[in-house]
């Protein structure tokens, strides 16, 4: 169950590469590995919390509303978070903005709640939130590395923002910015790194066949 | 006359269910609320504190920021929508330095609100960017945070400077900007230019003679 779990996340299932669901904020935000983990972090947070209080309460929900059930159950939690990062970790809070309230329309957050945890019990239902925002946060930081490498010429910078001052040592600096390549950090770029992402999956998927 | 009534009662039974649903989410958002509502106004009045700290720079102060300000009514320089406060830091009495807030409305999406820090002399001692909504890795380099571009405002006055030379190079003024985010810097050049030109009008309002 666990491995199941383990394995569909973030490989075989995997919500950035393969279901492609939530690709506004995987696109919109990872110009840095910073920022791609920090927002992988909280739709994680945000996808075993719903995962895991949907489950425990499933027989209880009519079929007929549960979608704007769940989709109120996931706002409410989005803004929890949302309210605890703003109140504990100030500056997470100023980098990623509006993209944290934005997670109650991130798809993969419903996805997961509408073919999972309405259908299975707690236990494996947190399984499931926690790999699949796992394997979600997995990728915004593989996309965030690409694009802060090709456009900034660094790796990890601002870490320090985030998780203290003593981050700061992991923060590379392989060019200046101001020869970056801007393309990676504009839109067109997240798409197009996207887009290797996937047919690097889908290039092991058949070799491995 | 049966199946009318079952259908109504479906009616019930949802917008029963709906309503109970969303009465325990809303009294639970509403005591996290309660619970981290000082926790946010803390850190964000720390935020603030340590921001006024760093547009006045290595002036000496003896009063108490928190107290000492000038209510400023909406004005066309500042862009400012309500009443803004201007800050006033005095060693011994002697006003050390005047801190004005000033809104640009022009930036690349939404308001950005800066603090200017500006000695009695008209020069200015310090700028930062409070607020802003950029977009990340492009146009929030005029966050301290992101780059030292906010800095290069240190020691600027009106007079070394005429008021054509406040622009972007691309514009044949005088600021370097980043490529890709030309307007994020022009509107905050214009509204750091704007502070100082209120400065100057409204010299006697802010207690300097």
């Amino acid at each position: 169950m666990l491995r199941k779990s383990m394995h569909d996340g973030l490989w075989k299932q995997n919500p950035g590469v393969i279901q492609l669901l939530g690709l506004c904020p995987t696109l919109a935000v990872t110009t840095t590995v910073v920022n791609g983990v920090s927002l992988g972090i909280a739709t994680m947070l945000v996808m075993v919390a719903s995962n895991g209080s949907i489950a425990p309460i499933r027989k209880w929900i009519p079929e007929e509303i549960r979608v704007p059930i769940f989709i109120l159950v996931v706002a409410a939690l989005v803004t929890i978070i949302d309210l605890s990062i703003h109140a504990f970790a100030e500056p997470l809070y100023r980098a990623l903005g509006i993209f944290i309230p934005l997670i109650v329309t991130n798809c993969i957050v419903l996805a997961r709640v509408e073919s999972f945890a309405s259908k299975n019990p707690t236990l494996p239902s947190l399984y499931d939130g926690f790999f699949m925002g796992l394997g979600l946060c997995i990728v915004l930081a593989l996309l965030g590395g690409m694009r802060e490498l090709l456009g900034k010429g660094s790796l990890f910078s601002g870490m320090d923002l985030i998780f203290g001052e003593s981050w700061k040592v992991l923060s590379i600096e392989f060019f200046d910015s101001s020869h970056g390549f801007l393309l990676a950090l504009l839109p067109p770029g997240a798409f197009l790194g996207l887009a290797l992402l996937i047919a690097l999956t889908n290039f092991f998927n058949q070799t491995k066949q | 006359m049966g199946k009318f009534l079952n259908k109504y009662s479906i009616v019930g039974q949802s917008i029963l269910v709906m309503s109970i649903f969303g009465g325990i989410f809303a009294f639970l958002l509403a005591i996290f609320f309660e619970f981290s509502n000082p926790v946010i106004l803390k850190s964000e009045a720390q935020a603030k504190q340590r921001l006024l700290l760093q547009v006045i720079g290595e002036k000496k102060y003896d009063n108490d920021l928190d107290t000492d300000f000038i209510n400023i009514s909406p004005n066309t320089y500042l862009k400012s929508k309500k009443d803004t406060k201007a800050y006033i830091a005095r060693y011994q009495n002697t006003i050390q330095a005047i801190i004005i807030e000033s809104r640009a409305p022009d930036g690349y999406s939404g308001d950005i609100i800066l603090l200017v820090g500006i000695s009695p002399d008209g020069k200015i001692i310090g700028s930062r960017v409070v607020k802003h909504q950029e977009t990340p890795g492009l146009g929030d380099y005029i966050d301290i945070a992101k780059s030292d571009w906010i800095l290069m405002f240190q020691g600027l006055n009106l007079k070394d400077k005429s008021s054509s030379m406040w622009a972007v190079k691309k514009d044949r003024g005088d600021f370097d900007y980043m490529a890709g985010a030309t307007i994020t810097a022009r509107a905050a050049i214009k509204a750091v230019h704007n502070a100082l030109l209120f400065f100057n009008e409204n010299k006697a309002q802010l207690g300097i003679d």
